[in-house]
């Protein structure tokens, strides 16, 4: 087909948003009834090519907008605005197991829509498009800055809200897999939220000596919020995913320096000795490594190592002393650790202890462990490698894709309602906050 | 009280940083903290054009607040605009939906922290705000005070504040420097396999490189050359500059050959017109002409225009504060029937957006005159006028500041003077916005839509 037939025009709007804003992609001046397929590409920060793609069929104005239109087949179906990110997945010919992770969240993500004609289902690499356009998705809002923390022996990065503040601050904590992860505080801040990434697996303190860190690490942690200029110290929260809320349930219940305003726990469990830091939090995973179990597509589920939820007391952090809210995130196909187990266990102590009007789960139907900011892609399973035994699997996370977004759209707004309410109202329940962070709609 | 002292670092996309002090005193004690209200602003990063809600949320209830919006633009000046609001039983404010109650604009005004903008008091007269690095933003605060107040913005710290980016460039659109055949300009490409429709943008007669509406117009899939067709290589600017121009566009691998437009304003309009009456080789498919009319004496050449100027330039009025008014001028040269260009010869859609109350130049009589040469000649299905009250000479992009009177150095008289253009701000930045939004409808339907597909061979 000659394309100088055709002129049809692409546009994406907003061209740069941050990555919990939705977009509204529309295809004109297209034949009418033609088909056609949308097309989006994305080369991660680690030389990874992802795509997702889209087949619509043209109005009889020649024209397609994915807010309203139905995708007909492609790496998601049906009306879905943001599936164009949300359902992308590692090109043809990628090494397996792949996650998709912003390392630097000082640029943005940048995504090339495509249209190209046809219903197609692969190589668009070597097809020519009919139009183009790139759109930029970012994890920091203008004047959010960037601070990287190594007073205390800390690894550790501030993101401050663009502004005098003073603000709310949070301590942010991700999961096994270690590393300093600093979007999710990134994209915090860009609310109004001090977050704090801090590396409690792999900070420095631990490469050169060898030795975890222990609980004293995290309320140094808590100290520089508390302490810092811009930050408001009585209103801190703590924000935990996976091996994170191991211990942020426990500092939030044990510590005496801790005075936390609210506390969010995505995939959690309050199972772990009772006694210790990380140590003895990775020893005891260490000890029950018998109950893994592997799939038969060689993937490795953890969710047993926890299970059955203990009834000794010093196998499980006591909630039932929490003062402040909980806001527990729970994906029921979480493959990773029992979350909804945990959930359930831990509603129960807190309802025999009083103090379960502090608590709010959210249980999502056939989510998995790893419930990110929204329209991030969802990973049913990765390649993992365990801090202690630096063995190299592939994890089964859980949940089927269409699910899993739908949970990361709905948890990561209603948890910024919980953090809105909790840490900046000072009448907390009587006030309601608008939606206006989440964008065009 | 303790008092902290700190530098702020505002971070703009391109990496360079501008810096601000804010001296706050905070009372310590922990337990009377109450958190600050939160300015949320979205999107925070888009383009000129695109509008922005501004919400404030997290103030006591029914209070008198004031929002501020500061920019500190390239040429050193600072800019800004104010709304008096009450915030609601919620403790929220919502430009979009709220009333301002005094400022620099009142009523429902999503975007009046943008529009209204004016210099800040003390600041040099006859400012113009443009930008000139396309490739980064402008960057706006956008910030809020507590009570009612009109002055003294800088001097105090905001209760909450909110950084915003305004693009005129979307995310892969091409610059490239054009210095061939003679023309200086800037060409912008929009993203994608191309090739796209073409538009040759004309601006003023002070002359110089603007790229902005260029760049714009490459976000919108139009591949655009900002022409500076005052400087060349050829003894006869502008008109050996325009037809190199348009050919260069025409030939381009990125542009459609048959379906290039022109874009003008003013003396770029002037142009416009002249080109689409009177030429064999420069025949645009299109052409927007912006406050200007269909006046060109004979001889055709620059030099010949400017003597018609200084001619009539005994016609030139000043109002109250000694701005001068060229209207007077213009309709002077306009009633001399020589001077018309025949537009009874034009064969392109013409689109002529004029401002009623523009000083500079006598555009809406000019376009009743035109509009009865065209109809005479059978051409009026051809033309769509679109007018505006209370506007003046320099209608932009929507949502920029409105300049009723800036500093000029003409090419005529090369004095330094202010010269008055007109309008007043609220109803010149109404028609900006509604002449933007008919500007590129018209051009995306013809130079899109009236595309067919050829059969195939």
């Amino acid at each position: 087909m000659d394309k100088t037939q055709y002129c049809m025009k692409l546009s994406v709007q907003p061209s740069r948003g941050l990555v919990d804003e939705k977009f509204t992609i529309l295809v004109q001046y297209a034949p009418p009834g033609f088909r056609l397929t949308i097309h989006a590409l994305h080369k991660s920060d680690d030389g990874h090519s992802w795509e997702a793609f889209a087949h619509y069929t043209t109005s009889a104005t020649g024209t397609v907008n994915v807010s309203e239109d139905p995708s007909l087949g492609g790496t998601y179906s049906g009306v879905e605005q943001m599936g164009l990110l949300w359902s992308l997945r590692p090109v043809p010919g990628s090494s397996p197991a792949l996650r998709l992770r912003k390392v630097n969240v000082q640029t943005p993500m940048e995504v090339t829509i495509s249209v190209y004609q046809g219903h197609q289902t692969e190589g668009f690499m070597d097809q020519v498009q009919l139009a183009g356009t790139v759109v930029e998705r970012w994890y920091m809002a203008p004047g959010v800055r960037r601070v990287p923390i190594t007073e205390g022996g800390l690894t550790a990065t501030l993101f401050l809200p663009s502004g005098p503040g003073p603000f709310p601050g949070l301590l942010d904590l991700w999961g096994g897999a270690g590393k300093l992860v600093e979007y999710r505080a990134a994209l915090l801040a860009s609310h109004g939220i001090a977050s704090l990434a801090l590396d409690y697996l792999t900070p420095k303190i631990t490469m050169e000596t060898g030795k975890m860190v222990t609980n004293d690490y995290f309320e140094t942690a808590y100290r520089v919020l508390e302490q810092h200029p811009q930050i408001i110290g009585s209103r801190i929260a703590m924000f935990g995913l996976s091996l994170g809320t191991s211990m942020t349930l426990k500092m939030a219940a044990y510590s005496k320096v801790m005075k936390l305003r609210c506390v969010v726990c995505v995939g959690a469990s309050h199972v772990q000795p009772v006694v210790g830091s990380v140590q003895e939090l990775l020893d005891y995973s260490q000890k029950n490594a018998g109950k893994t179990r592997i799939n038969e597509d060689n993937q490795v589920i953890y969710r047993n190592l926890m299970l059955p939820i203990p009834t000794d007391p010093a196998f499980k952090v006591d909630v039932g002393r929490l003062q402040c809210p909980l806001l527990l995130v729970v994906g029921e196909d979480d493959q990773n650790w029992p979350a909804y187990e945990a959930a359930m266990d831990m509603k129960d102590m807190m309802e025999r202890a009083g103090n379960s009007h502090l608590l709010t789960i959210l249980l999502y139907p056939n989510a998995g462990h790893l419930i990110e900011p929204p329209y991030s892609p969802h990973t049913r399973f990765g390649a993992f490698r365990t801090v202690n035994t630096r063995e190299k699997v592939v994890a089964l996370w859980g949940g089927e894709m269409v699910a899993h977004s739908r949970a990361q759209e709905d948890a990561w707004r209603k948890t910024l309602v919980f953090l809105r309410e909790h840490l900046y109202s000072t009448n907390p329940g009587a006030a309601s906050f608008s939606t206006n962070n989440q964008g065009n709609n | 009280m303790w008092s902290v002292h700190f530098a702020t670092q505002h971070l703009n996309a391109s990496g360079s940083t501008w810096l601000s002090e804010t001296k706050i005193s905070r009372r310590l004690s922990t337990m009377s903290w109450t958190a600050p209200p939160i300015v949320s602003v979205v999107p925070s990063r888009a383009l000129v054009d695109e509008k922005i809600k501004v919400v404030v949320e997290n103030l006591p209830p029914g209070s008198p607040v004031t929002l501020h919006s500061l920019h500190h633009s390239e040429d050193k000046d600072y800019w800004e605009a104010y709304g008096h609001y009450f915030s609601d039983h919620r403790g929220m404010v919502s430009v979009a939906e709220d009333l301002s109650f005094g400022g620099t604009y009142t009523g429902k005004e999503a975007m009046g922290l943008l529009w209204s903008m004016r210099p800040v008091p003390g600041s040099r007269q006859g400012l113009r705000l443009r930008k000139k690095d396309v490739c980064s933003p402008m960057l706006v605060n956008i910030s809020v005070h507590s009570g009612h107040i009109a002055e003294g913005f800088r001097q105090r710290p905001p209760l909450a504040s909110a950084l915003i980016e305004r693009w005129y460039m979307a995310p892969g659109v091409q610059r490239i420097s054009i210095k061939e055949r003679g023309v200086q300009g800037t060409l912008f490409i929009p993203p994608g396999p191309g090739p796209f429709p073409g538009l040759l943008d004309l601006w003023g007669g002070s002359g110089g490189l603007v790229e902005y509406r260029s760049s714009l117009m490459a976000s919108h899939g139009f591949t655009s050359l900002a022409l500076d067709y005052l400087s060349t290589d050829y003894e006869d600017p502008p008109f050996s500059s325009v037809e190199k121009a348009f050919a260069i566009l025409k030939g381009h691998p990125q542009v459609i050959p048959d379906r290039v437009g022109i874009f003008g304003l003013s003396f770029g309009s002037i142009l416009a017109i002249f080109f689409a009456a009177e030429s064999a080789t420069v025949k645009p498919f299109c052409c927007v002409c912006v406050n200007g009319n269909h006046i060109y004496p004979p001889g055709k050449s620059f030099k010949g225009m400017n003597q018609e100027l200084l001619k009539n330039f005994n016609k030139v009025r000043v109002d109250e504060n000694n701005h001068q008014i060229w209207r007077d001028m213009g309709r002077a040269i306009f009633h001399t029937p020589s001077n018309k260009l025949d537009v009874g010869k034009i064969n392109c859609p013409m689109l002529l957006v004029n401002g009623v109350d523009d000083q500079n130049w006598p555009t809406v009589e000019s376009s009743e005159d035109m509009a009865d040469r065209m109809n005479a000649a059978g051409k009026g299905h051809l033309l769509t006028r679109l007018e505006y009250p209370d506007t003046g000479h320099l209608i932009e992009p929507p949502f920029s500041p409105h300049f009723r009177a800036t500093n000029f150095t003409g090419w005529a008289t090369k004095e330094k003077v202010i010269l008055l253009w007109g309008g007043q701000t609220k109803p010149h930045s109404d028609a900006q916005e509604d002449s933007w939004r008919k500007i590129l409808a018209f051009l995306q339907h013809h130079l899109y839509s009236s595309l067919t597909p050829k059969a195939k061979m």
